[in-house]
Formats: C-alpha cells, sequence, structure tokens
C-alpha cells in the first residue's frame, strides 16, 4: 500500500467514524435510506437543508409516513425522493407532476409531494406545471430554485436572473426570467410561498402549511448553489450566498407576486404570498357528476385493484 | 381471476373496434385512463370517459400524450390498471415513458390506433406504420409485447389480453390498432363476466422488511407493491440494483438489462398468438396482421384458385416475434410474401428469421388505404413463379 493510499484509507476511517457518531446522534435517521448516505450533493448546496426541514415539517404536520409519497423529476434536486424513507418516484425530467397526478388520482388516500428542481419543474416541466395548477390537483409542490441547471453542468434555467453567467450564457443571460410565484399563481394555485435556505424555521412551517392544506400548493425554496451558479457569479462558498439571503431577502405579508421578481443586487420577497379556497381536481368530479348523473353516478373513492 | 361485472357490457353489439377497445379494457379491470385527443384513436376514451363516472373509473384528459403516457405509471404504482390511448404523432411523444415503464417494471398499456405517417401524415386513415416504433423506438435495448387486432371483436379480446400480459410480465403492452379496425363496426359479443380471465396484479407476500422491489421474482418477473402500504419502496428511471436503488456501474446494468430481456424472450412461446390458414400444404406463406390481413386472406384465396399453394399466416402478437415459427415455415415453404401497410417493417424480420433460405417479398404500400386483393395476388404469382 502506497503512503498516499494508507492516508486515503486513514481519512475514509475518520470519516466513517464521523458519520457514525453523526449516526447515533440524529432523529431524523429513521426518515431516511440511511443506507445511501452520504448523498450527492456538494458542500454548501441547499438542497439538504430544505430534506432536513422536509422531514422535520412532516412530523409537524402528523401526516402518516406511510402514506406519503415523494416524486421527483431529474437534476441535483430530483435525487430528493432516493434519501427518503418512504415510497418514493425518481421520474423522467420534467415529468414528476404528471406522474404525480396519476399517482395521487389512483389512490386518493396518499398524500403525493413532488420535490424537483426549477429547470425539472418550470422549464421542460412547465405544461404540466401550469394544467396540474389550473385542475387543483391536490399535490405538494417543492420547487427547489438554485437559478441553474446544476447536475448537467451549469446551464441557464428559466429561473437564471438576468445578467448572470451560466455554463451557455458566458456573456451573461439576457431573457426575461420566469417569476415563478406570479406564474403560479395565474395557474390557480391554492397556496404560493417562497423562502430562502437561510429561513429554515419559515420553510418548514410553510410545508407544514401545504401538507396540510388540499388542493395544489407550490412554495420555492430559493437554494444556493456554489459549484455551478455562485462559483461563476461572486458567490464562491455556499456561505456567500446564504449571506446575500440574509441581508437581500424581505418578509412581506401577503405579498404581491409581482414583486417576486429577481433583479441581481436587489431585494428577495420572501413569505406567503397565497393562500385561498378552491374546490381539488377530485372534489370538483365528484360533485359535478353528482349533480349531473345522480343515481347513475358511481362514486370514485380510487382506482386501485 | 374473473371479471369483475360491473366492467362488463355482456351481450351481442353491433360495434367499431375503438368502443370494443374501451369495453375490453373495462371488463379488464381499468379503472384510470389518461389521454389526449388525437384521431382516430379519440373515440376509445370519448366513450371510457361516458362510462367511467357510472363504474367508478376516473379519466383525465392531460394537457399532451408525454404526461399521459406518464401518468399511467404513476397511477399503476398507485394500484391500478392503467391505459392511454394514441396514434402515431401521440406516440412518438410517448416514447420516453415507454422506456421508464419498462425500466420501473410498470405494467401499463399503450393502445395505438395507427394513421399514415410521417408526421401529420393522414389522421382520418389507416397505416402499419408505427410497429417498428413500437419495437425500437424509446432509447436503450429492451423487449415489450404488441397485438394488432383485425377486427372490432379481436379489439375487445386482444385489450383484455394486453392488461393480462402486462400484468404477468411487468412491462408496458401495446394495442396496436389501426385506423381500420378502429372505425369498422362489426359483430362484438362480450361474454359475461364469469367468462373473462384477468390477471390479477401479483401482490408480494413478504414483509416490508424482507422485501426488495426487484429480489421477489417468479419467472423472472418482480413482485409488486401498492404505494402506501409501508414498503416504503424506491422506484428510479435510472439502473438499480434489487433494492431499487440507482446503481452505476457496467455489472448492475447488465444484470438488470439482461432481466428486462430474458424475462420477455424466455417465455416467448406463452405470448405468442398466430393464425393460420392452408399452411399444412403451404409452398407461399402469405405473412400478415391487423387489417392488412383481412386482404390477404382474399388474396391467398384467389391465388389458391389459380393453382398456387398459397397459405396465411397472422400474427397476433408481433412482438416479441414469432421467429421460431418463421425459421421453421423456411425449413418447408418456398416463398414468403408478407403484406403491410408500410415501406417494408415486419417484411424485414421475415427476411431476417428466413436467412437467405427462401425469398421474401413485400407487398407493400405506403398507408392510406388497405392493398388490393390484386395487388397480393400478383405479389404471389410474382414468387411463385
Amino acid at each position: 500500500m502506497t503512503d498516499s493510499a494508507v492516508v486515503e484509507e486513514k481519512i475514509a476511517g475518520e470519516v466513517c467514524a464521523a458519520a457514525e457518531d453523526a449516526r447515533l446522534t440524529n432523529e431524523l435517521e429513521p426518515y431516511l435510506r440511511m443506507d445511501r448516505i452520504p448523498h450527492i450533493w456538494c458542500s454548501g448546496c441547499g438542497i439538504g437543508t430544505a430534506v432536513n426541514a422536509f422531514v422535520r415539517a412532516v412530523i409537524d404536520s402528523k401526516i402518516e409516513w406511510k402514506k406519503l409519497c415523494v416524486v421527483s423529476g431529474i437534476g441535483c434536486t430530483g435525487r430528493v425522493a432516493g434519501y427518503l424513507k418512504l415510497d418514493s418516484f425518481h421520474t423522467t425530467h420534467g415529468r414528476a407532476i404528471p406522474f404525480a397526478t396519476g399517482l395521487k388520482l389512483a389512490n386518493p388516500q396518499l398524500n403525493v409531494v413532488v420535490f424537483s428542481g426549477d429547470g425539472d419543474l418550470t422549464a421542460i416541466g412547465g405544461n404540466h406545471l401550469v394544467h396540474a395548477a389550473r385542475r387543483n390537483i391536490d399535490l405538494k409542490v417543492i420547487c427547489v430554485n438554485n437559478f441553474i441547471y446544476s447536475m448537467t453542468g451549469g446551464q441557464a434555467a428559466p429561473t437564471t436572473p438576468k445578467g448572470t453567467i451560466a455554463s451557455t450564457t458566458p456573456y451573461g443571460f439576457f431573457e426575461n426570467q420566469l417569476n415563478l410565484p406570479q406564474f403560479v399563481e395565474a395557474c390557480g394555485a391554492v397556496y404560493v410561498a417562497r423562502w430562502t435556505t437561510f429561513h429554515v424555521r419559515q420553510m418548514r412551517k410553510a410545508m407544514v402549511e401545504c401538507l396540510n392544506k388540499k388542493g395544489f400548493t407550490f412554495l420555492e425554496i430559493i437554494s444556493p448553489c456554489p459549484t455551478l451558479y455562485g462559483r461563476r457569479n461572486n458567490y464562491r462558498a455556499g456561505l456567500d450566498e446564504m449571506k446575500m439571503f440574509k441581508e437581500k431577502s424581505e418578509i412581506k405579508k401577503d405579498a404581491d407576486v409581482r414583486d417576486a421578481v429577481m433583479i441581481p443586487g436587489e431585494k428577495i420577497v420572501v413569505g406567503k404570498f397565497i393562500d385561498r379556497e378552491r374546490p381539488s381536481f377530485l372534489d370538483a368530479m365528484d360533485e359535478h357528476y353528482r349533480e349531473v348523473l345522480k343515481d347513475a353516478y358511481h362514486p370514485y373513492t380510487g382506482a386501485m385493484i | 381471476m374473473k371479471a369483475d361485472p360491473i366492467g362488463v357490457n355482456s351481450g351481442t353489439y353491433f360495434m367499431d373496434g375503438d368502443s370494443a377497445c374501451c369495453e375490453g379494457a373495462l371488463a379488464a379491470g381499468c379503472r384510470f385512463v389518461a389521454g389526449y385527443p388525437i384521431t382516430p384513436s379519440t373515440e376509445v376514451v370519448e366513450l371510457i370517459a361516458r362510462r367511467f363516472p357510472k363504474i367508478g373509473g376516473v379519466f383525465i384528459q392531460m394537457e399532451d400524450e408525454i404526461a399521459s403516457s406518464i401518468a399511467i405509471s404513476g397511477a399503476a404504482w398507485g394500484g391500478a390498471k392503467t391505459m392511454t390511448v394514441t396514434s402515431g404523432p401521440g406516440f412518438s411523444l410517448m416514447m420516453e415513458h415507454i422506456g421508464y415503464a419498462v425500466m420501473t417494471e410498470t405494467p401499463c398499456v399503450f393502445v395505438n390506433v395507427q394513421r399514415g405517417g410521417p408526421s401529420t401524415g393522414l389522421p382520418t386513415m389507416p397505416g402499419q406504420q408505427d410497429m417498428m416504433q413500437a419495437r425500437w423506438g424509446s432509447h436503450g435495448d429492451y423487449e415489450v409485447i404488441a397485438l394488432a387486432p383485425n377486427s372490432p371483436q379481436e379489439c375487445f379480446d386482444l385489450t383484455i389480453q394486453c392488461f393480462n400480459l402486462a400484468e404477468r410480465y411487468r412491462v408496458p403492452v401495446f394495442l396496436m390498432m389501426d385506423e381500420c379496425v378502429g372505425h369498422m363496426t362489426e359483430k362484438v359479443v362480450i361474454p359475461p363476466a364469469d367468462e373473462i380471465e384477468v390477471e390479477p396484479r401479483h401482490y408480494t407476500d413478504l414483509k416490508p422488511e424482507d422485501y426488495y422491489p426487484y429480489k421477489d421474482l417468479e419467472n423472472q418477473v418482480p413482485k409488486m407493491i401498492k404505494a402506501g402500504d409501508g414498503y416504503f419502496v424506491h422506484i428510479t428511471g435510472l439502473t438499480h440494483d434489487e433494492r431499487g436503488y440507482p446503481a452505476m456501474n457496467a455489472d448492475a446494468h447488465q444484470k438488470l438489462v439482461n432481466r428486462l430481456i430474458d424475462k420477455i424472450r424466455d417465455h416467448v412461446d406463452d405470448i405468442v398468438l398466430l393464425e393460420e390458414d392452408g399452411m399444412d400444404d403451404a409452398e407461399v406463406a402469405v405473412i400478415s396482421y391487423g387489417i392488412s390481413s383481412r386482404v390477404a386472406s382474399r388474396g391467398v384465396r384467389l391465388a389458391r384458385e389459380k393453382g398456387v399453394k398459397a397459405g396465411q399466416l397472422r400474427l397476433i402478437s408481433v412482438w416479441p416475434f414469432p421467429e421460431k415459427k418463421i425459421r421453421e415455415l423456411a425449413q418447408r415453404v418456398k416463398a414468403f410474401v408478407v403484406v403491410e401497410m408500410n415501406k417494408g417493417q415486419i417484411v424485414r424480420e421475415v427476411e431476417r428469421c428466413a436467412g437467405g433460405r427462401v425469398p421474401t417479398a413485400g407487398a407493400l404500400n405506403a398507408g392510406g388505404a388497405v392493398h388490393k386483393p390484386e395487388e397480393i395476388l400478383n405479389t404471389i404469382m410474382g414468387v411463385a413463379s
């Protein structure tokens, strides 16, 4: 064995021992697939923070863990499903929402959460986002927005702020960006909120509100990506971007979704934008058929065999 | 298992193929359908939308075919028997999720009422040009099952068969109809529920702590679970190990892909459905499927009248391809004629299996209309002389 190999083995051993210590003290362990840890996310990434808050929110919300399903698309956030110890589905790029729609409609007793990234949910998956919100399918969508396509190497996304650098916009992004709260509000979501990974308590509370609310809810989590976004845009470490979130965030009560646009160097409006009531897809279907078909209607309780 | 009577509209009807397909799906136990309108398949989902509220199912008209094709996978994991219905251009959009259903071993049914292509082509006219797309359209290596009905009665019978095969092998199964068979109206007999054999979903009986989603195998096919039952499975389209966890290495990939392929290839004899007519003494074997087979029968009769010993082999299942049968025929017939509404798809499979032993001719057209019997007769006479 070479010297360097000995050193590597020693470090690996120390890392394992440290992980073991952490394991013994981690109260979230029963909810995670510990046999898949360490996860693939970079140091300084905010996705782990979001997952941590999510598990705690599920516990807070008192919903039945067994009936909870998480569906992800592709990309860094797409890997969330794989680390949670529940029925989890890692689907194709952009298609977490329609997969989740099928899952929820087949078995309405399930709580279905879509946990995915901004590129996945709003670019390739944009059309599905529109229509799931419009129909008010009872899905909880958690969108981790790090302004970039990370797993493929830092290409621009619909959420990339104007003027910032991505690997496909070496001279700066010049397109208009998508303001996600405004977009999903217009589509009909019953709950819309935004927090950054700096706001862990608020994020957890918003997740509880989503889980306990019937209908299509949307939570945007602004998250650092030091490796592919920050590095190119003056935030070398994850902490730099977190500091920016702390300094620039402006918590607003019942904020206007039009104020949620992100301009580099300017404020980031966070908070709850929308909390309203609309009948969910299945409730509307049930009510409509009862009225139209009367006794001929066979009430829908699920398609399970 | 017998069909649930609530979904079975027993009786004798004058019915078109699209309607018969809908009735077949209901009889098979399908209670979730996601679809997007496309001619000439829309009648299937229109009837589904009419029937479901009265029997307890949900039809959702999705925003596009891509959404439809993945919604049915989601619903299958939710515990439903599921189907989507489309035609050529929509089938093209669904390809990624056919691969996803193969990789995650999700039982589901895709109905493709074929029209003339490529591109938007001939929306209201028939084609059989998606046969190779059904076989190879999604990326990667895989095996699927495809059946091709030639009458409204078979649209009913084979739709049930599609659901049964999907459950037995946990693969996406295709009903490769065509515009003619979808829109033609004929007598359809829907038997009583207790005469309809329906394959149940094969759920595991292991406890959650003992269960690995891709380990509990029977005939190479894993036993399934239903989301929400506490098994805590992870399902991914990535190459995965027995636990369903991503496994990014060549060994895991070989093992998984080999099993996905072998679970079909090793059971070809159980899947293949053929119909033979006059093949005992045939010197020219006329091979066809779907609507083309009905004109092919006429071509074969005309050839017999002219003294040519022609026989007909109809492929009711097209994929997996009945290689054994074609190889066996290549030992005893003098020529093959393949009748299909495309410019050469299944004819290549026949040529491959014939291996140069006997000549193979195609009676081919580009779609839009079924063959004239004379065209088939001419092709038969051409190889017979």
